[in-house]
């Protein structure tokens, strides 16, 4: 290279013989200069030849727009909610404190808010729906048992978080549905102890058969046996428990409404469709051809078919199909159906999980031997969920917001309870279902949005020190 | 670079017994005929190094002793027990046989010690305690306790082929398979991860490995052997190996990778 460079001989090399100083970085870099200049200014400063000096003018006035536009509707929005708004009705003269004086009240013509004292006033209704007015602690008691729980599970500096988490997924729901609904189920006692019997005939002869004393094929199927007992008699143990008498009132599902509904079909959703869904995506992923062939059947019947056909033939075609007699509570069947229909989602989400994680992964897990669920359970699943948060906290979300599709079968969730306010006459006027509207999309708003930010929260967790 | 630190030879004593034998083993990839009549028998403390272009069934052979891959026909036993479709038969190998990847396969989700401990724990059932000592044990014997709690992307390529080996040590395999351990290292790298197999093969282990270090094979191996096209070219000690190489395609190969 020397020959090519100046005169040839003549070319001595290089050695550096001080360190070159350390500098600051310019203001374009940092501080509130470097945001201002990096975000905003950036795009439209460049003057340099005619066709660029056309961009930035562009860029400028498109910049000037859009914060106009983003200042005019937050304040029209704080306006409406807040500034404008009437707070209070003292003189108890309902729909008339919302009206203008063209209408026939006392507001200024032209006036346009919110007419809070309408939601507060319809609050327990928004809430509990129709449920019995004596009663509401009952459900009070319910949300405060888990949200202090949840919250315990959620902050990570508590101990005996695993233990709260359990009680959450195993006694809570018992205790709930006792509380919500008064327990004392109608069952029959005879058959439970068969079905508890026959469940635990099944387990034995899982175990028997994992002790190869059943002759080979048995011990290919000794885990079916044991699961399937399993389920039996855990079935048999929690109808037991929900058919005792604790003493309280019966409260029909039917008369449960508002938030009350919404949490319950949510929470049941989110809460079954992951495990379901990552059943589903493992079976997809399968060797087996009859647990592949299964999942996939499941998986795409369900993403098939729109929710809100869902919820129609679970109300209205399942009792057709089932024999007389036979009835299925109504909010029962809405549950079951999201939880199916979340489940085939959730098991696509996950599965894409399965395939981020690399084949090294799994050939390591095999290698030191574990079997196929402590690969998948402790290797596999836990880097491949941690990939996935995003696309699973998506679907809780979407599944939060899709409990508004109840309201079509005729369950009062948040948004039909509302919807049905707006019916009373003594609460009528032009603002009532703006005011109505905006509460709920408040109420969803602060659901779906921690949600999000507890994702994200637990995405730079995981992420943290373990990058490949 | 073989004679600069010489090697110590006092455990290094191949016993009668026979670990792994393969007899007639053919595999296919479809149509593919990956691995063409293998006959190997690896006794007890042997150190055999097995060579040969990519692309030769190298990894795939090794891959077959612990049934990461399935051969269709011909026998493979490990430790006298039959690798077959039975999967008792396949758990019991995979416990009693290490082994180190090209690209480490760490869990990147667990602590080094973590990584350590997870198979003695769960698949020999060992108490937490006993496993995270013996863990440590193995992590010294690699040169890097102070890492335990850190997670496998804090450390370096070299560093973390070292922990894989101290995690295929914890299940205490009687017979270690290296694939190709040190292919993704940095050359900087390469000397830690050898010496750290050095000085395993001169505690005793029976190790088959599947490498381009020549050096290595030189100094450790008691038998090189050489694969192409799916099958065993040729087998010797190295100094003969090395020396005269008899088939043709040895030639090549050895005049590939050692003149340049």
């Amino acid at each position: 290279m020397a020959e090519t460079k100046k005169n040839a001989g003549a070319y001595q090399g290089f050695v550096r013989t001080e360190e070159a100083p350390l500098l600051p970085p310019p203001p374009s870099e940092t501080g509130i200069t470097g945001w201002l200049w990096q975000n905003v200014v950036s795009s439209c400063a460049d003057f340099t030849s005619i066709g660029a000096s056309v961009r930035s003018l562009l860029m400028a006035a498109f910049t000037v727009f859009v914060a106009w536009l983003t200042v005019s509707i937050t304040w029209s929005l704080v306006d409406f909610a807040f500034l404008s708004a009437v707070w209070s009705d003292p003189e108890g003269i309902k729909r008339e404190a919302c009206w203008t004086e063209e209408q026939g009240g006392s507001l200024p013509n032209g006036w346009h808010g919110a007419c809070w004292p309408f939601i507060i006033t319809k609050m327990k209704f928004f809430i509990y729906g129709p449920y019995e007015s004596s009663e509401l602690w009952r459900v009070n008691l319910t949300g405060l048992i888990g949200l202090v729980g949840l919250v315990w599970v959620l902050i990570e500096r508590l101990p005996y978080r695993r233990h709260v988490g359990v009680f959450l997924l195993t006694g809570y729901p018992l205790i709930a549905i006792i509380l919500l609904t008064g327990g004392a189920f109608e069952v029959s006692y005879g058959s439970l102890s068969i079905t508890a019997l026959v469940g635990l005939g099944l387990i034995s002869i899982g175990r028997l058969s994992r002790r190869e004393l059943l002759g080979d094929t048995m011990t290919t199927f000794a885990g079916v046996f044991g699961v399937v007992g399993w389920l039996m008699v855990i079935y048999a143990g929690i109808m037991m428990v929900l058919s005792a008498d604790v003493g309280l009132e019966a409260i029909d599902t039917n008369d449960w409404g508002g938030l009350l509904i919404t949490l319950v079909v949510a929470v049941t959703g989110i809460v079954a469709s992951l495990p379901l869904g990552i059943v589903l995506a493992l079976g997809r992923r399968s060797n087996m051809p009859v647990a592949r062939i299964l999942s996939v059947v499941f998986i795409e019947f369900w993403r098939g078919v729109p929710l809100i056909t869902v919820l129609f033939m679970a109300s209205v075609m399942l009792p057709l199909f089932l024999p007389e007699g036979v009835n299925f509570n109504n909010l029962l069947r809405a549950l079951i159906g999201v939880m199916l229909f979340s489940a085939a989602y959730m098991a696509e989400v996950v599965r894409g999980g399965l395939q981020a994680v690399d084949k090294g992964q799994y050939e390591g897990a095999d290698a030191v031997g574990l079997s196929y669920w402590q690969k998948m359970r402790l290797i596999v699943l836990p880097q491949a969920l941690t990939h996935v948060i995003p696309g699973i906290v998506n679907t809780f979300i979407g599944l939060f917001k899709d409990t508004t599709l109840v309201s079509i079968i005729g369950l009062f969730d948040l948004l039909g309870a509302a919807q049905s306010t707006l019916a009373d006459a003594a609460w009528a006027s032009p603002v009532q279902g703006h005011t109505a509207y905006l509460f709920i999309a408040a109420v969803f708003f602060v659901f779906c949005f921690g949600m999000s930010r507890y994702s994200i929260f637990m995405e730079n967790k995981l992420s943290r020190g373990r990058k490949h | 670079m073989a004679e600069n630190n010489a090697v110590d030879r006092s455990k290094m004593t191949i016993g009668d017994e026979v670990v792994v034998s393969m007899d007639s083993v053919n595999k296919w990839y479809g149509h593919f005929h990956v691995l063409r009549d293998i006959n190997l028998e690896v006794n007890k403390g042997e150190r055999i190094v097995i060579c040969g272009p990519s692309g030769s069934g190298k990894s795939t052979l090794i891959r077959c002793l612990n049934r990461l891959e399935v051969h269709q026909k011909g026998v493979i036993n490990v430790h006298g027990i039959e690798l077959n479709s039975d999967l008792k038969n396949i758990e019991y190998i995979r416990r009693e046989v290490g082994m180190v990847f090209q690209h480490f396969n760490l869990f990147p989700h667990l602590t080094i010690l973590e990584n350590c401990t997870l198979a003695p724990i769960w698949v020999r059932k060992m108490p937490k305690k006993d496993a995270e000592e013996i863990a440590m044990r193995f992590l010294e014997t690699v040169k890097i306790p102070e890492q335990a709690h850190k997670y496998p992307g804090q450390l370096s390529g070299g560093q973390q082929q070292r922990v894989a080996i101290a995690r295929a040590l914890c299940m205490q395999p009687q017979l270690m398979l290296f694939d190709e351990p040190t292919s993704a290292l940095d050359p900087e790298m390469i000397k830690e991860v050898l010496d750290t197999m050095v000085a395993l093969a001169e505690d005793g282990m029976t190790m088959l490995v599947v490498t381009h270090e020549m050096g290595f094979a030189r100094k450790v191996a008691n038998r090189i052997i050489f694969m192409d096209e799916g099958q065993i070219v040729e087998e010797n000690e190295p100094q003969a190996f090395f020396k005269n190489p008899k088939n043709d395609r040895t030639k090549l190969f050895l005049s590939q990778i050692l003149d340049h």
